[in-house]
């Protein structure tokens, strides 16, 4: 089922944690939530849930304004980050729960219950627990036990409130794998809220990036990762190198840098950040057509991309990520004098809706 | 077992010693005295002692004001506390400090308050009474002041669990379709069953052997306004130990039933999850086994 969010408002006190956010979810799609801690993320998941009411605006399913139906009545299944499994049921209860609290002419009969517990639990690889309480549980399991009790009643929608986030990393890695997988085999419209930009890139079909209240972008994975659409998803998808300078009528200028642009046509001698990833920085020994220079701190040589860090002039660091090839090629040691070249940047000009820079 | 502490061994004792001193002469050498005084002159005298009308009387007594206040601060503590634990409202804090309010005034002062209330001089004592409810030195009075003495025990139990608890559980029964009721019954109470069951037993304990209030308002009518407790005084004043002992007992008898209901019903559920946990050590085992 589609879910349209239509200029939903939501304020705490003093604290807009929503202001003004319009959203269109395609059915079966599988769509990240992605931001930093306050961004509102939790609260939109939690109104298209019905757990918040918005101050303002409609959320719709299917077409139709769900925006002041109930809770219990939106036919959504909710993942809560700490499980929230009901700590005195088994396992087994703990599933059939949304089953057995059906009115009695909707409820299925018992065996049938059982049937459709036991099914579950087998896709969660966890049938063999059916007996055990949640304290006797891993935090993966629980998490599996938390996902098949929300599936028990058919949800139109599967909400997902950062499911992973307290698990450890390998246990993440799995069910992050398993949740693609399970998604893939039974297209629920379903939003995950998460911080870790690389579980929203891996996991997701389309990943909203949000920051104080607003949607900063919208889009595919790669293409977010690719054409960063503002200065804070840039900084938010990854590690990133600033260099501040001008563009002049696409002409970007950082100190003897030159580059041509092909947005910024209009731009005037305007103050202007570069952002290049460490992996799009070139080491070089020439200084020709060099963006910066700077003195090798550290070298990290771990894993198949070597991380080296520069100190510039000025003090700032710069951090670049060459193959292992290229470092055996250049042969740098530490107190060397090294120049970087971009093979690709992000231009965003400093005056556009008041950019600052974003502290991660 | 691992040793917990590194104190050497003749601290260990010397603490366990003076912990287990303080408990013999402050709690146990008592209630043994009260059981001898009560029974050394024989278990007739004990019996006749209780089963007199006056000592009935005041035990039926005991009874109906219990009767009346468990049920009603059991309903008023689960109602406060889940308005405390789970929403913001303005007046929250206020209605927090109020439950405190019978812990912080002394029993004999809030006796003294429903006395100004509903004594025959005031407005609302004389109303009463010209419609045929006496109040003050009756039994409506005594249950008054029972109620307002136990009032804070199952609330105060219950806040503090019900906070770090959290919603999350109530909420996910609500989003899988659960009634407020449904949730209620299946979710919220069985987590607070026995942060529960503990405040009803000391509501039950005080509403039981409450004094001071109960003692201002009562007007030590034998046999129709006496609790056990006023009886209890009333005998030992004059002279009737045994009489006095053996409505003691019976209270102490209370304290110690509902202790011993406490442990069974730990022991229970704690034999229930070791049959869970064997369980579970077997099913993983077997899943281990392809």
């Amino acid at each position: 089922m589609s879910i349209e969010i239509r200029n939903i408002r939501k304020q705490f006190g003093q604290f807009t944690a929503l202001d003004n956010v319009s959203l269109d979810i395609a059915a079966g799609e599988l769509l990240a939530l992605l931001g930093p801690s306050g961004c509102g993320k939790t609260t939109l998941l939690r109104i298209i849930a019905g757990l918040e009411k918005p101050d303002a605006g409609q959320v719709l399913f299917g077409g139709a304004d769900a925006t002041h139906t109930h809770v219990a009545e939106r036919q959504v299944g909710f993942v809560f980050q700490h499980y929230a499994l009901f700590r005195h049921m088994t396992v087994f209860d703990n599933v059939a729960f949304g089953l057995s609290v059906k009115p009695r002419r909707e409820r299925p009969s018992p065996e049938e219950i059982r049937e459709r517990v036991m099914k579950l639990l087998k896709m969660v690889q966890l049938d063999w627990l059916a007996d055990a309480y949640p304290g006797q549980l891993s935090g993966g399991q629980r998490q599996r036990i938390a996902l098949a009790r929300s599936l028990a009643v058919e949800p139109k929608v599967l909400l997902l409130d950062e499911p992973f986030g307290a698990l450890d990393a390998k246990v993440r890695k799995d069910l992050r794998r398993w949740l693609r997988d399970l998604h893939n085999d039974m297209h629920i419209t379903s939003v995950f809220v998460t911080h870790d930009q690389e579980e929203a890139l891996e996991v997701s079909d389309r990943v909203v990036v949000m920051d104080h209240g607003h949607i900063e972008q919208v889009g595919r994975p790669d293409d977010i990762y690719e054409h960063p659409a503002t200065p804070f998803v840039t900084q938010f998808l990854g590690d990133v190198n600033l260099f501040h300078g001008r563009v002049d009528a696409g002409q970007l200028t950082i100190g003897s840098y030159a580059q041509a642009l092909s947005q910024h046509q209009d731009a005037d001698g305007d103050a202007a950040v570069a952002y290049v990833r460490p992996h799009d920085l070139d080491l070089s020994l020439q200084a020709d057509g060099a963006l910066a220079q700077g003195t090798v701190e550290h070298i990290h040589a771990v894993g198949p991309v070597v991380r080296v860090e520069l100190q510039q002039a000025d003090g700032h660091t710069i951090e670049a990520a060459v193959s292992k090839e290229r470092f055996r090629a250049l042969g740098i040691v530490p107190g060397d004098t090294v120049y970087v070249t971009p093979r690709k940047l992000a231009v965003f000009l400093k005056d556009a809706a008041g950019q600052q820079d974003y502290v991660i | 077992m691992a040793t917990l502490t590194t104190e050497s061994r003749p601290v260990r004792y010397a603490l366990t010693a003076v912990a287990l001193l303080f408990l013999f002469l402050f709690l146990l050498l008592p209630l043994i005295g009260v059981f001898w005084e009560a029974l050394h002159k024989g278990w007739q005298l004990y019996l006749t002692a209780l089963v007199e009308p006056e000592a009935l009387s005041a035990i039926k007594l005991t009874l109906i004001s219990a009767a009346i206040a468990v049920p009603l601060n059991l309903v008023f503590g689960v109602a406060a506390a889940w308005a405390i634990a789970r929403f913001d409202f303005r007046g929250k804090s206020l209605l927090t400090t109020l439950i405190d309010l019978p812990f912080a005034v002394s029993p004999v002062v809030a006796g003294l308050m429903f006395i100004l209330l509903f004594g025959a001089n005031t407005v609302a004592g004389s109303w009463l009474q010209d419609h045929g409810l006496q109040v003050i030195f009756a039994v409506p009075g005594i249950v008054l002041a029972t109620v307002f003495v136990t009032f804070p025990f199952v609330a105060r139990e219950l806040i503090p669990l019900m906070q770090s608890q959290g919603a999350d559980e109530e909420q996910a029964a609500i989003v899988l379709g659960a009634s407020g009721w449904q949730t209620f019954r299946k979710v919220t109470l069985p987590n607070i069953k026995w942060g529960l069951l503990y405040g009803v037993i000391l509501t039950n304990a005080r509403a039981m052997g409450e004094f001071g209030a109960v003692s201002v308002v009562s007007g030590h009518i034998r046999g129709e306004t006496n609790t056990i407790p006023l009886h209890v005084e009333i005998l030992y004043n004059e002279y009737n130990f045994v009489g006095a002992f053996a409505c003691a007992s019976l209270l102490a008898l209370l304290a110690l039933i509902t202790l011993l209901v406490k442990s069974l019903v730990e022991w229970r559920l704690h034999r229930q999850q070791q049959a869970s946990t064997l369980r579970t050590a077997e099913a993983r085992l077997q899943a281990a086994q392809p």
